[in-house]
């Protein structure tokens, strides 16, 4: 029985690219990803302007008014509209791997991806349409 | 058509330069012709001192993955014709080590596989007088996408985060571990989970989706890491509600 | 760190499927149509009567710290991959899930003690 070859790290003569912090510049799948990845900072900020109006919401009717009037100014409408466009793609993309993800087998076969796609974009119509029905009503 | 071909391929001689030139090399444009054909036209009539790794050349031994313009390719799988006018850019596979040329050092990966115990974990063997595991098609359809695995390694070529944190495990080798863990002979699916919910194992991958893309035996190991991580939480929950039966 | 890993990508799964399936719909209600005036914008008094429900309560609960979790786990590993900061990477965990503890705080908060 041999003894395990210790794998030695340090090789002077093989050459080892260091990888340059601009690496998600490279390549369009790489530059995809990170935009898909900062989403998250959208999904944020969104999540905090939620946060703030349910403050002003408890805080009273001047509260939420003024609050209300500062969503209508230019640079919160940009914002949103942007954050709007990032928040639409991750979801787009979030939807479009859920079947990697989840893999589900009925009866023994796998159920294919399109019907696990086609459920994922119903529900997300299903629940918008709910969202929207509650919110309009008043 | 061209008659012939222009291949800008990476050199590195480590006795006599310190970081990767480029040389380039007229070669014939046969319409017929792969890469890797292409390569050994270099080192049989232009230049002898090229050193590249093949093998099959029918994509079956994963020997001969390369950097061609830039993505991972196996070079026996890629015609000349679809990379014209060239020139053709052919360089050593990102993230490993380069040794010489072409050739790249893969003991990292080898290690790794060797971590996560790429083969059937028993409990209880049965002997041979009882005669074989007999397994269903959809039994063998659980995890026959995943043993397609040629271990060519265009996967950690293309995976970013193994190339930003060269001890995270992989894609290959948790494809592999997933090969047997949805093995129905397999007993040890445990055993891997603790070794692969380490710090660098599945929980470091970020779904980039490279690896999937070049894999040329569409194993999709990207889909084999999210499965696990799944697999992982699960197990997580179920440990921390009834910490008396994990297994 | 491993031992609560699989807890807090279980966070970042959850609060990605609430910000998939209900962000697009609640930011371009909040954010375009009703300050842009598109769609009638819901009363005070009716948004008020709204969040009275413990219902609604447990949905906005949701709805807000999830998708806070979700950017904390993705945004540390961006910083720790994109960025390359892994010298920071314990003061960037405990900023990331901080900031979330945080927001989700002050949702409790805010649900718990209005009437």
């Amino acid at each position: 029985m041999n003894a395990e070859p210790r794998y030695t790290l340090y090789h002077p003569r093989w050459y080892r690219r260091r990888v340059s912090v601009w690496w998600w510049l490279q390549n369009r799948s790489y530059a995809g990803f990170v935009l898909r990845e900062l989403t998250s900072v959208f999904v944020a900020f969104f999540a905090v302007v939620y946060l703030w109006q349910l403050r002003a919401l408890v805080q009273g009717p001047e509260a939420y008014g003024q609050f209300l009037a500062r969503l209508k100014t230019p640079l919160f409408l940009t914002l949103d509209a942007v954050a709007f466009l990032f928040v639409l793609f991750h979801a787009i993309t979030w939807l479009n791997l859920a079947p990697k993800a989840m893999v589900m087998r009925l009866r023994g076969k796998r159920v294919p991806d399109w019907v696990i796609l086609s459920s994922n974009y119903a529900a997300w119509l299903v629940l918008s349409g709910a969202v929207a029905f509650m919110l309009l009503r008043g | 058509m061209p008659s012939t071909v222009a291949l800008t391929v990476a050199r590195y001689r480590p006795e006599k330069e310190s970081e990767p030139t480029f040389q380039t090399y007229e070669v014939p444009y046969r319409k017929d012709w792969v890469i890797l054909d292409a390569l050994n036209h270099v080192k049989d009539n232009l230049d002898g001192s090229l050193s590249f790794r093949w093998s099959c050349r029918m994509g079956v031994c994963g020997s001969c993955g390369m950097k061609v313009n830039g993505t991972p390719k196996l070079t026996c799988a890629m015609f000349l014709s679809d990379y014209l006018p060239g020139p053709i850019r052919v360089e050593a596979l990102d993230y490993f080590p380069v040794v010489r040329d072409l050739v790249v050092d893969l003991t990292d990966f080898v290690r790794k596989l060797k971590q996560v115990k790429p083969w059937i974990i028993r409990k209880d063997e049965k002997p041979p007088a009882e005669g074989e595991y007999l397994q269903t098609p959809d039994q063998v359809d659980r995890y026959k996408q995943f043993s397609m695995c040629i271990n060519c390694m265009l996967c950690y070529s293309a995976c970013p985060i193994y190339g930003l944190e060269p001890s995270f495990i992989g894609p290959a080798a948790i494809a592999l571990a997933q090969r047997y863990n949805m093995d129905s002979r397999d007993q040890g699916a445990a055993e891997r989970l603790k070794i692969l919910s380490e710090h660098d194992g599945i929980w470091q991958c970020t779904f980039v989706g490279e690896c999937t893309k070049v894999c040329p035996k569409h194993v999709d190991p990207a889909g084999a890491i999210q499965q696990y991580k799944l697999t992982g939480a699960t197990h997580w929950v179920k440990s921390l509600l009834l910490p008396w039966g994990t297994r | 760190m491993g031992r609560i890993t699989p807890l807090l990508w279980l966070l970042f799964s959850a609060g990605g499927t609430v910000a998939a399936l209900l962000f697009p719909v609640h930011l371009f209600l909040t954010g375009l149509a009703f300050p842009l005036g598109w769609l009638e914008a819901p009363r005070y008094e009716f948004l008020q009567r709204l969040v009275t429900h413990p219902l609604i309560r447990l949905y906005l609960f949701v709805l807000i710290s999830l998708p806070l979790f979700h950017w904390a786990h993705r945004f540390r590993y961006t910083l720790y991959d994109g960025l390359q900061l892994k010298h920071l990477t314990g003061l960037i965990a405990v900023l990331c899930y901080g900031a979330a503890l945080l927001g989700t705080a002050m949702t409790a908060h805010l649900l718990w003690n209005s009437q």
